[in-house]
C-alpha cells in the first residue's frame, strides 16, 4: 500500500491523540474504575459536628507574650508548620509559613487607627488566622477546587490537589495563605515534628483549616486548646445555646474587613468578657 | 510547508542559535527550580506573583492583537491587510506559546496540571483563562496554517476556514478580558479592583502588539524580499495611536480616581510605585520608582511622537516610538502592575518583591523559545509569499 | 534491493542496539530477586495473636492490585467528605482511613514492605514527600 508523505503524518498524528487520550483515560480511572468496591464509610462517633464552625476571640484574655507564643506553636507543631530562620536567628520572611499568628491592632484593622492614637495602642497585639469565610474569595478563584467550603463552614485545603497556582493567595483579602516556596521539611527539626499529621511539599499552598482532623476525633482545634481560658471561644453558630452564637447576638464584635463581603467567622470580641 | 523553516542563510541559523543559548540557559535554571522550589524567585509570601505572571500577563495582550489586523481584513474587506495578516496570525501564536510557558513555570506544582482539567471550576476565571488560551492557540494554528498552504498553493482558502477566522475575534477580545478578570475580580486589593481593568488591557494590547508587528514588519524587509508595503504600516501606526491614547487615557483615569478620591488605600499602591514607601524592614524602598517613570515618560513620548504626522509617517522615527511604547507597556503590565497590586500588603505592610537571577534567565529562556516558534512561523510564511509573489489572492 | 548510505544504517543499528539492550546485559542475564514484602511487624503479629489471624482491610489479592486506588478514595473521603472509618467489605471490621495513622500503624516496615515491591517495579510513589514513613524497628522474621 502506498501512501504519501501528509496521509502517514495525518493518521500518525490522530493515533497518537487518540492514544494519548486513551492512556489518559485509564490513569484517571474512567474505565478502571469497575475494579474497585464500593466503600462503605462513616464518620467517627466521637466526631464533633456542627452546622457552622465559628471563633470567637477574646484578646484580653491574653496577658503575657507566653500565652502567645504557646497558641502559635500548639497550631505549627501539631501541624509541622516549618520554621525557616535566618543565620542571626531572625524569622526568614521570605519563606515563611504561618497559619495563625500574632499582628499589631494597625496592620489587623488597617484604616481604624488615628493619627493621635499613641504607638502602644497601635501595636497590640491580635491573633489572626484564617477567617473561613462564609463567602470566600478565594474558594471562588481556585480552579481545581483544592480549596472548597466544608458543609460545616469551614474553608478547606486539599493539598494533594493543589497546583501552585498562587491565586488563592492573591484573592485572600486577608493575607492567611501561605506558600511552600522550598521544601518545607527544611524548616523541620526532624525530632519535632508530629508523627500522627503529615508535612507538605514544596508548590503547595497552606492555611488553618480549623484542625478537622482533631474536630473528626472529637478534640476542639489545637489552638483553641492551648491558648488561655476564654481566650479562642469555637462553637456553631447555627446551635443558639453555644457559646459563639451568644457573644456574637448580645456583645460588640467585630470582624477584619467585613465590607469586602466575604463574610469572615472569626469575631473579635470588644471589651473582653465574663466567659469561661 | 514545516521543512520551509529548516532551509536558511547563515546568519538565520546564527538567530537561532543565539536565541537556543539562552532557552538552554532558562532550562537549566527551571530544572533547578524544579527541584529546588518557587523559592529560587524572588517571590515571598507577601508577593507570590511577580516576573512570570506579569509576563503572561503582558502576552496574552500581545497575543490578543492579531485581532487588530483580522477585523479590518475580515470584516470590513480592508485589502491592504491581505499580506500582513498571517504575520499577525503568527505573532500569535508565539505570543500564546510563551503565555502557556510562563503559566507552567510558575506552577508549584506543573505535574499536577491535569487537575484543571479533571476538577473543573467553571466558578474559577483562572480555569475559563486556560479554555480561552488554549481554544486560542488552537484557532490560531489552524487559521494561519490552512490560509498560509493555500496561498503556497495559489488557491483561496477553503470556505470552512471562514467561520473560525470570524470566531477569533470575539475570541481574542476574550483572552484578554479574561486575564483581566484574574485581578479586577479580586476582592481587597485596592490596585486591581477597578472596572477598567479590561478596558485598560484591551487598549494597550492594542496599542503594544501592533507597534512590535510594525517592528517585526520592518525587520522582515530588512532580512528578506517580503515587503509588507509603506501604507500598510502607516495605517497599523494610525491604529496603535488611536489605541495608546486610550491606553494613556485610561491609566490617567486611574490615577484621578485614586488620589481625587482621598482614599488611602488606593493611593498607596500608586505612591509606592512612583515615589516609594517605607518598608516594614525599616528601609525606605523605591526601586521600582525608576521603573515605572520610565514607563510613564516613554508612553507620553511615544503617544506624542505617534500622533504628529510628519513624526509618525518616518519610519525611523516611528520604529523609535514603536519600541519606546513597547518598552513602556512591557514595564507597566509585566511588572508595575503585579508589584502595585501585591504592596502593600494586605497588613498595609511594605515588604517589596525583586526578580532573582534565575528567575530572570527562565523568563529570557521562554522568551527565546518564543522567538524561536515566532522565526520558524516567520521563515516559512516569508518563503511561501516569496514564492508567491506578484499572485494576488482574493480571500 | 540497493540500501544506501550502509554504513550509516548497520552503525546507526548497532549503537540503537547498544543502548536498548543496556537493562539485560548490565545485569548479566539474571533477573532480580522477586520481591517479598514482609507482614511480620510487631503490630502485625500482635493482631494476629488476637484475631488468630492476619486481616487487611481487603484481600491481599484486592490490595496487591487496587491500593493506589484504595488511598485515593480514601483521600478524598477523609480529606472533602470527613469521613474518617472505613468498613471492609471482606471482614466487616472498622478501619481508619488514614496512610500514616491507619495503614502504617500495621505495616510499619516500609523498607521490607512498601518498598520491596516498588523497587522492583521502579514506582516511585510521591506520598512519602508529605506523608511521614515510620521510623523503621528491627523486625523478627
Amino acid at each position: 500500500m502506498s501512501m504519501d508523505r501528509r496521509d502517514f503524518l495525518k493518521i500518525a498524528g490522530i493515533s497518537s491523540i487518540l492514544g494519548f487520550g486513551a492512556s489518559v483515560a485509564s490513569a484517571t480511572n474512567l474505565i478502571t474504575d469497575k475494579k474497585l468496591l464500593p466503600p462503605q464509610v462513616d464518620r467517627n462517633k466521637e466526631a464533633l459536628t456542627a452546622k457552622r464552625w465559628a471563633m470567637v476571640v477574646d484578646m484580653s484574655k491574653f496577658k503575657a507574650e507566653e500565652d502567645f507564643q504557646k497558641t502559635i506553636s500548639a497550631c505549627h507543631t501539631f501541624h509541622n508548620v516549618p520554621d525557616f530562620r535566618k543565620p542571626d536567628g531572625s524569622v526568614d520572611k521570605k519563606f515563611e509559613v504561618k497559619w495563625i499568628w500574632k499582628a499589631a491592632y494597625e496592620r489587623t484593622f488597617p484604616g481604624q487607627e488615628n493619627k493621635y492614637m499613641s504607638e502602644h495602642v497601635k501595636d497590640m497585639p491580635f491573633v489572626v488566622l484564617c477567617n473561613h469565610c462564609d463567602n470566600p474569595a478565594c474558594v471562588r478563584v481556585c480552579p481545581t477546587k483544592a480549596t472548597y467550603k466544608l458543609p460545616d463552614g469551614i474553608t478547606m485545603q486539599d493539598m494533594h490537589r493543589c497546583i501552585g497556582c498562587r491565586f488563592c493567595m492573591a484573592a485572600c483579602p486577608f493575607g492567611a495563605r501561605s506558600f511552600n516556596w522550598v521544601d518545607p521539611r527544611k524548616g523541620l527539626k526532624a525530632e519535632l515534628i508530629n508523627k500522627e499529621y503529615p508535612t507538605r511539599t514544596k508548590g503547595v499552598v497552606e492555611k488553618c483549616t480549623f484542625c478537622t482532623e482533631r474536630l473528626s476525633v472529637g478534640k476542639v482545634p489545637a489552638c483553641v486548646e492551648a491558648a488561655p481560658a476564654g481566650a479562642l471561644l469555637f462553637g456553631d453558630l447555627e446551635d443558639p445555646n453555644s457559646e459563639v452564637r451568644k457573644i456574637v447576638t448580645e456583645k460588640l464584635t467585630i470582624r477584619r474587613k467585613p465590607e469586602l463581603g466575604t463574610g469572615p467567622a472569626v469575631y473579635y470580641l470588644i471589651g473582653g468578657g465574663d466567659h469561661a | 510547508m514545516l521543512e520551509k523553516a529548516l532551509e536558511g542563510s547563515k546568519k538565520y541559523w546564527a538567530w537561532v542559535l543565539f536565541l537556543g543559548f539562552f532557552a538552554l540557559s532558562g532550562t537549566y535554571y527551571y530544572i533547578r527550580q524544579f527541584n529546588e522550589g518557587l523559592g529560587l524567585t524572588g517571590l515571598h509570601r507577601d508577593v507570590s506573583w511577580g516576573l512570570y505572571i506579569g509576563q503572561f500577563t503582558f502576552l496574552v495582550g500581545v497575543a490578543a492583537s492579531a485581532v487588530m489586523l483580522v477585523i479590518p481584513y475580515y470584516l470590513h474587506d480592508f485589502k491592504k491587510f491581505g499580506k500582513i495578516v498571517i504575520l499577525g496570525e503568527f505573532l500569535a501564536i508565539s505570543a500564546v506559546t510563551m503565555c502557556i510557558l510562563f503559566i507552567f513555570v510558575d506552577m508549584g506544582q506543573p505535574m499536577r496540571i491535569m487537575n484543571v482539567i479533571l476538577h473543573p471550576t467553571p466558578g474559577s476565571v483562572m480555569f475559563w483563562d486556560s479554555v480561552v488560551l488554549s481554544g486560542y492557540l488552537f484557532i490560531n494554528l489552524l487559521v494561519g496554517w490552512v490560509t498560509l498552504g493555500s496561498d503556497k498553493k495559489g488557491v483561496p482558502p477553503p470556505k470552512w476556514i471562514k467561520p473560525w477566522i470570524y470566531l477569533s475575534i470575539p475570541w481574542a477580545i476574550s483572552i484578554h478580558t479574561v486575564t483581566a478578570f484574574l485581578y479586577s475580580g479580586v476582592p481587597g486589593r485596592h490596585f486591581w479592583l477597578t472596572a477598567v481593568m479590561a478596558a485598560r488591557f484591551l487598549a494597550s494590547a492594542f496599542a503594544g502588539g501592533p507597534a512590535l508587528l510594525i517592528l517585526l514588519a520592518m525587520i522582515v524587509r530588512k532580512v528578506s524580499k517580503f515587503d509588507a508595503g509603506k501604507d500598510v504600516i502607516q495605517a497599523v501606526s494610525r491604529i496603535v495611536a488611536y489605541a495608546m491614547f486610550a491606553n494613556v487615557f485610561l491609566l490617567g483615569l486611574e490615577f484621578f480616581t485614586a488620589f481625587y478620591s482621598g482614599i488611602p488605600g488606593h493611593q498607596h499602591p500608586f505612591i509606592y510605585l512612583y515615589k516609594g514607601m517605607m518598608g516594614s524592614d525599616g528601609v525606605f524602598h523605591n526601586e521600582i520608582v525608576p521603573l515605572m517613570w520610565t514607563s510613564s515618560i516613554f508612553a507620553a513620548l511615544s503617544l506624542i511622537m505617534l500622533w504628529v504626522p510628519k513624526i509618525r509617517q518616518n519610519e525611523g522615527l516611528l520604529s523609535l516610538a514603536c519600541v519606546m511604547l513597547f518598552i513602556s507597556l512591557w514595564i507597566d503590565k509585566g511588572f508595575g502592575l503585579i508589584i502595585g497590586g501585591f504592596v502593600p500588603n494586605m497588613f498595609e505592610e511594605v515588604n517589596p518583591y525583586w526578580p532573582t537571577r534565575p528567575e530572570a534567565v527562565i523568563t529570557a529562556g521562554v522568551w527565546a523559545i518564543g522567538f524561536m516558534v515566532l522565526t520558524f512561523l516567520y521563515k516559512i510564511a516569508i518563503t511561501v509569499r516569496e514564492q508567491t509573489a506578484g499572485v494576488e489572492i482574493d480571500h | 534491493m540497493k540500501i544506501y548510505n550502509k554504513g550509516l544504517v548497520f552503525s546507526g543499528i548497532l549503537v540503537f542496539a547498544a543502548i536498548a539492550l543496556f537493562p539485560f546485559y548490565f545485569q548479566g542475564g539474571r533477573a532480580a530477586a522477586k520481591p517479598e514484602p514482609k507482614t511480620d511487624t510487631p503490630a502485625i503479629q500482635e493482631y494476629e495473636k488476637l484475631n488468630g489471624k492476619k486481616e487487611c482491610v481487603e484481600s491481599k489479592e484486592y490490595m496487591r492490585g487496587e491500593h493506589m486506588q484504595v488511598l485515593n478514595q480514601w483521600r478524598d473521603s477523609v480529606v472533602r467528605d470527613y469521613y474518617r472509618g472505613y468498613t471492609s467489605n471482606s471482614n466487616h471490621k472498622r478501619f481508619n482511613m488514614s496512610l500514616q495513622n491507619g495503614c502504617m500503624t500495621c505495616h510499619s516496615n516500609k523498607k521490607k514492605f512498601c518498598d520491596e515491591c516498588h523497587n522492583y517495579l521502579s514506582v516511585k510513589p510521591y506520598c512519602w514527600d508529605c506523608h511521614i514513613a515510620p521510623k523503621e524497628e528491627e523486625t523478627k522474621s
